[in-house]
């Protein structure tokens, strides 16, 4: 049972993150249908994520909810994987992010809505549908930045920098996904066709091997966090039980 | 003099036809699918409804307008359920729901354009020389669109 509520825990703390991080863009995008749809998809993902919380929260009762989940937990409980904390950057470094990212959900998901927890594979089969958005909606911005000129180029390769050391950790099972029967290293091969497809009509390079940061998925965070948190959790935390 | 209320299956779904998604005024809950089923247990109405995206913020609003209604219309023991699966595809929408919709100058979900692409029919001026500007819309269930011939813009309703 723990290994279900840390597993859903964790699903859920990514899409959160992630989300977060998105919606900073929310009247900041290049341009207002670039700002609507970075905005549709951080509505996505926190929707998926509600949809993760509400279930924990009836697994773990004791008056658990999906906002005791979401505000009222510290970085050390959070399970999300480092790669959704990682700042925004430029819009060149928050496509890149939201391509690996979805790329990997996508592939996860395709498995997950066969698990044998009905639930999970519900919220999973609801959610693919909308993945395919993200992927195909981020995949066309790399093309776009990484084939486009000679500064969206650079960019492109510095956001390569700034992200790819997060992308291992995706592959490396959790003791608790292990126990869901979730096989997240055999998922590594066609993320890397995927990605390595969409790089190369991009002209961008596949970073040779590399250091990879792990731990978020155990609550072992990168810096950023902790002030995602600060941000998110400010009105419950100033304000306890506030509703509006 | 207090009525009873009838409660058959039929007249909730009669109720239920009267609440309408927020965002799109012309169309009803049951126009879009949403609604699923409805159960009898003695005097408990359960209404069943899906989410149609998972982030959608009009299905709080609207599970709170369906017991605003059955409490109108005399029912006081209702059940609200949420289920996800079977996930909601708008091949449940019905067709009167399409007509509304186009009616209301937003274009209906075609399986022709099943990924959003240049060409979906202007509702306004019926040219199908239009250009997709953005999957992505006002609300999550529509992509955004352009007609090149009458120059209005317009939102087409994504198949899902």
């Amino acid at each position: 049972m723990s290994f279900l509520i840390d597993y859903t825990l964790h699903l859920a703390d990514s899409n959160l993150i992630l989300a977060q991080r998105n919606a900073e863009w929310c009247g900041h995008g290049p341009i207002l249908e670039q700002d609507i749809a970075i905005t549709n998809i951080s509505l996505d993902l926190l929707g998926q994520s509600r949809n993760f919380y509400q279930y924990a929260a009836t697994l773990m009762g004791n008056g658990a909810t999906e906002d005791s989940l979401a505000y009222l937990r510290t970085e050390r409980a959070f399970k999300n994987c480092l790669l959704a904390e990682q700042p925004n950057g430029d819009w060149g470094q928050t496509v890149l992010r939201q391509f690996l990212y979805s790329a990997f959900q996508q592939l996860l998901y395709r498995q997950l809505q066969n698990n044998k927890d009905e639930q999970l594979a519900a919220i999973a089969a609801k959610a693919i549908k909308e993945i395919a958005y993200h992927v195909r909606w981020s995949s066309e911005w790399v093309i776009r930045l990484g084939d486009g000129t000679g500064e969206s180029h650079k960019r492109m390769l510095h956001a390569i920098d700034e992200l790819w050391r997060y992308t291992g950790e995706l592959f490396i099972p959790a003791d608790y996904e292990t126990s869901m029967e979730v096989n997240v290293t055999a998922l590594k091969d066609k993320w890397m066709q995927i990605v390595t497809s969409v790089f190369e009509e991009a002209t961008l390079p596949i970073p040779e091997k590399t250091f990879m940061q792990t731990g978020g998925k155990e609550g072992r965070h990168t810096e950023h966090l902790g002030y995602i948190l600060t941000e998110l959790q400010y009105l419950q935390r100033a304000y306890p039980g506030a509703q509006w | 003099m207090v009525i009873e209320p009838t409660i058959s299956k039929q007249n909730i779904l009669k109720i239920l036809s009267r609440v309408t998604d927020p965002e799109i005024p012309v169309l009803s809950i049951i126009d879009l699918g949403i609604v699923r089923d409805v159960i009898i247990n003695n005097d408990e109405v359960e209404v069943i409804i899906t989410p149609t995206y998972s982030g959608c913020p009009a299905m709080d609003m609207i599970a709170m307008n369906i017991r605003l209604a059955l409490i109108e219309n005399g029912f006081s023991k209702i059940k609200i359920t949420t289920v996800l699966a079977p996930a909601w595809t708008t091949d449940w929408m019905s067709d009167d729901g399409k007509r509304k919709l186009k009616e209301y100058g937003i274009a209906a979900p075609d399986k022709k354009f099943e990924i959003a692409a240049d060409g979906v029919e202007c509702p306004l001026c019926h040219s199908t020389n239009t250009k997709l500007i953005s999957e992505f819309g006002s609300t999550a269930c529509k992509a955004l669109y352009q007609c090149n011939n009458c120059s209005e813009p317009f939102d087409y309703f994504k198949c899902h």
